[in-house]
């Protein structure tokens, strides 16, 4: 049976010692964000996931959806589980007050998003899409329809799903057929009709309405990506009672099958059909693509919570496995004589993966909540200035937290299936079960390829280059200031080594790719790892650098945990920050030999 | 109605105990905590009991270091109204701690006091039988369900035999066995009201309390490791075994 405990301890030190989370309350909006509310939020949303969802994650995994002529059964135990999430208010947990959310740092919700999917991924996509359609009225709504959609969503009585891929396009959107007609009874509103596969949450037995976001083409839509339109399309039209809304007929939307499909089993995957189903505009005519950017941004830093959280329970798994088989001696002797063997956790090899596990969470873990706090400055801060460098610098490492924690949560949850051997191969010990939910985050929400396109395309040259000045400034000044710290030296070279073959990475890229688009993409997902790794160095040398402020002094109890920090830094910088010099070595070689094979001799 | 809910902090119930190398005691270092499982079972009686429009206030109490604020803080996100906290870094046996509870009940004054039968870490099931002598107040222990009558209590014990009713009168002493009822999650809703709930500060010198402790801790050992069970062949070699090998009969 598998194990989960959240990694409070860990997740503390990067909220309190590495980002100083608190000071998230100076903030107009953020005045209860206190240390002591955001621990106690953390400790009690573990327990619920600890001890609500987790379980469910294997039974989920067997059992599956159930589709029945249009209607979608979750898993046993889904449903109370959901019921007790939302009486928990914890849908709203970002969201705004006004229509009945906590209102409480994104920050907050990045870290239950890495807790969610760690306990139970296809659980958490329920809420997620919620969360996603509540980003997306809640930024290009009308008052109207804020009032209507948005406290029903926070309580979870009804939940979100947004509609964009077609059978005939995913990552092309402006190849979209849906189309919406005006009503020709009332004003105001369209009549949607088209089919949209891949989406999540589509259907299902958990809350009484579902809120649908489709794109779109109006009757006079230009071509392409520019003739897509947002709509606002309920399973059940909302109905006025008394003040309150509650459900009314059924729509003209329905499931028509739920796909097989690798991973992430109870979470439904649904084919919609829209036949002349009631929607409303969702913001601009003709805008709808660029509506549904804002929240897919939202959405891609989450799919990178998914890969984080994936490697996190793989890893657990992992050790506990390494520290109970017991199997050959060590290879340098006996280790513990009074057992018939070692345990695995004695072998280089096995040690190496679970390092790996580690040292991939722990850094991302602090750098991706470094990100959810920008984005938090982003939106509460009050000099537009300050708002606008957090908001480039979100923009930047966007991709890069989706596509490298991704990956990583992918790689992870494959090394524990190898510490696992032949066990890991079986589904009883819960852990292939992670490599095959962790599969879909490297490919939802902008495969890892497009994620990597978005880096070296567009953010890469965004004003003139401003976004990764962003990053590259304060990285710079900050091995400025303690390269002269002896103790951290050997953190320190190996970063400003690899941080100075980013920098030459970016220029040859950005020179070759003017002329040739092919040579950017050729090194797009090299360079992003490369970027990823030092971004991951820049976190393990402020960790490093605060363990050591910590052990200088009186560590007392905590002692171990700061030295486990460092021996782990050391595993990072020695281990894992080289990868960067076959990565940049790669980028040099350019495109040729990727390009110059005909597609016939394949 | 008035309910006091005195809580501990504890181990986690899932994390697993180590002992301390030196045999003084289990390792607490960078150890979860958490509220005593039967403590929070007696918040939320408490809680349902206001719920239901039986009682009109709820107080939580907890003697300890500064930590047990944070249970605290759990205790007023349950639903107590507010909560006092003993500050104290002695190491508490049960009857300090019931008389620590005593001196709150005597300025607290409430209707009914509410504990965990045990905690979970010295499993020691006396706080509250102390508790309700020292107060002269009639007990009920392992209870699995409670009512509320005009003045008086009705009150289902759990025992060896099987389950005995009895009413008392109050005030009174309870503790909660593990049917009493499921807790709840605290919501975040309540978590965030919590922090604008008052928690008051005393000392066991305040309250004019000896915390000292009566008997000393001479070694904490891993209980031995379970050997492997043989096969008899026959009743007579089983009773043989249990007579002069286990001495059971």
């Amino acid at each position: 049976m598998p194990i989960f405990n959240a990694p409070t301890d860990d997740i503390k030190f990067v909220l309190h010692e590495i980002l100083k989370c608190e000071t998230l309350s100076a903030l107009p909006g953020y005045e209860d964000a206190s240390a002591d509310l955001i621990d106690q939020i953390i400790d009690e949303g573990s327990k619920l996931c600890q001890e609500e969802l987790f379980p469910l994650n294997q039974s989920g995994d067997e059992e599956g959806c159930h589709f029945d002529n249009g209607t979608v059964t979750t898993p046993k135990g889904f449903q109370q589980a959901y019921d007790l999430f939302t009486e928990g208010g914890w849908v709203g947990l970002s969201c705004d007050p006004e229509y009945g959310g906590m209102g409480l740092p994104q920050l907050v919700n990045f870290v239950m998003q890495e807790i969610i999917s760690a306990a139970n991924m296809s659980f958490g996509m329920y809420p997620g899409l919620s969360q996603g359609a509540y980003d997306a009225i809640h930024l290009h709504g009308s008052d109207e329809q804020k009032a209507l959609y948005l406290p029903k969503i926070i309580e979870g009585k009804w939940s979100g799903t947004m509609n964009l891929t077609e059978p005939h396009c995913g990552t092309d959107l402006g190849l979209i057929r849906t189309k919406a007609d005006p009503a020709p009874d009332e004003d105001g509103a369209y009549l949607i009709t088209g089919s949209k596969i891949y989406i999540s949450a589509g259907e299902h037995d958990l809350t009484e309405n579902i809120v649908h976001l489709v794109l779109a083409r109006l009757p006079d839509a230009p071509e392409g990506v520019k003739g897509i339109s947002l709509f606002v399309v309920p399973k059940f039209l909302p109905k006025e009672d008394n003040g309150d809304w509650t459900i009314g007929e059924r729509n003209g939307v329905s499931c028509g099958s739920i796909e097989k499909k690798m991973g992430i089993k109870a979470s439904a995957t649904c084919v919609m059909n829209y036949e002349n189903a009631k929607g409303w505009l969702v913001g601009a005519p003709h805008k709808g693509l660029r509506a549904m950017f804002t929240m897919m941004n939202a959405a891609r830093l989450g799919v990178g919570m998914q890969g984080l959280g994936m490697g996190e329970i793989a890893y657990q798994n992992a050790v506990a496995f390494a520290k109970d088989r017991l199997q050959m001696r060590a290879l340098d002797g006996t280790k513990y004589p009074d057992k018939p063997a070692d345990p695995i956790i004695v072998h280089p090899d096995v040690r190496k993966m679970l390092m790996t596990g580690k040292a991939f969470t722990e850094g991302a873990r602090a750098l991706s909540y470094w990100v959810g706090m920008q984005l938090d400055i982003s939106e509460k801060h009050p000099d537009p200035a300050k708002r606008e460098e957090a908001e480039e610098l979100v923009a930047l490492l966007t991709p890069i937290i989706k596509a490298y924690q991704t990956d990583m949560g992918s790689d992870v949850a494959n090394m524990a299936v190898q510490v696992h051997g032949g066990h890991g191969f079986i589904w009883e010990y819960g852990v292939e079960q992670y490599v095959r939910d962790a599969r879909i985050a490297q490919i939802y929400e902008g495969t890892n390829g497009i994620q990597a396109l978005d880096l070296v395309g567009r953010k890469m040259s965004k004003k003139y280059g401003r976004l990764l000045r962003r990053f590259f400034h304060p990285l710079a000044a900050y091995i400025e200031k303690t390269q002269s710290d002896e103790a951290l030296q050997e953190f320190v070279f190996p970063l400003a080594k690899a941080f100075a073959k980013l920098q030459q990475a970016t220029v040859m890229i950005a020179t070759k790719g003017l002329k040739d688009p092919n040579e950017a993409g050729a090194a797009s997902t090299d360079y992003l790892r490369m970027f990823a790794l030092v971004a991951m160095g820049y976190m393990w040398l402020q960790m490093a650098e605060k363990a050591q402020e910590n052990l200088a002094g009186d560590a007392g109890e905590k002692t171990e945990f700061y030295e486990t920090k460092l021996q782990t830094a050391r595993f990072f910088f020695q281990k894992m920050l080289p990868e960067t010099d076959a990565r940049f070595k790669t980028i040099l070689a350019g495109a040729d030999s990727v390009m110059s094979l005909k597609a016939e001799a394949f | 109605m008035k309910i006091l809910v005195p809580v501990k902090r504890v181990i986690d119930a899932y994390v697993k105990i180590r002992v301390k190398l030196d045999e003084t005691g289990v390792e607490t270092q960078n150890v979860k905590m958490s509220m005593n499982p039967f403590c929070e079972i007696a918040v939320e009686e408490a809680i349902r009991l206001k719920e239901a429009g039986k009682a009109d206030e709820v107080v939580a109490v907890s003697a300890g270091p500064d930590a047990c604020q944070e249970t605290l803080r759990t205790a007023l996100a349950i639903g107590a109204d507010k909560a006092i906290h003993i500050q104290t870094d002695a190491d508490l046996q049960p009857l300090a701690i019931a008389k620590l509870l005593k001196g709150v009940a005597e300025s607290e004054n409430p209707d009914l006091i509410i504990l965990g039968k045990q905690a979970i870490d010295g499993d020691n099931n006396q706080t509250g039988q102390m508790l309700s002598a020292l107060l002269g107040w009639p007990q009920g222990t392992f209870i699995s369900s409670l009512d509320i009558e005009d003045d008086s209590i009705v009150i289902t014990r759990e025992i060896d035999g099987g389950l005995q009713t009895l009413r008392l009168n109050r005030p009174a002493v309870l503790t909660t066995d593990l049917r009493l009822n499921e807790p709840r999650y605290p919501s975040l809703p309540n978590m965030m009201k919590a922090k604008k709930k008052p928690i008051d500060t005393t000392t066991p010198e305040t309250l004019g309390v000896d915390v000292s402790p009566r008997f000393e801790t001479l070694k904490v050992s891993e209980p031995p490791a379970r050997e492997a069970g043989v096969k008899v062949d026959s009743v007579d070699a089983l009773i043989d075994k249990l007579k002069n090998e286990a001495k059971v009969i």
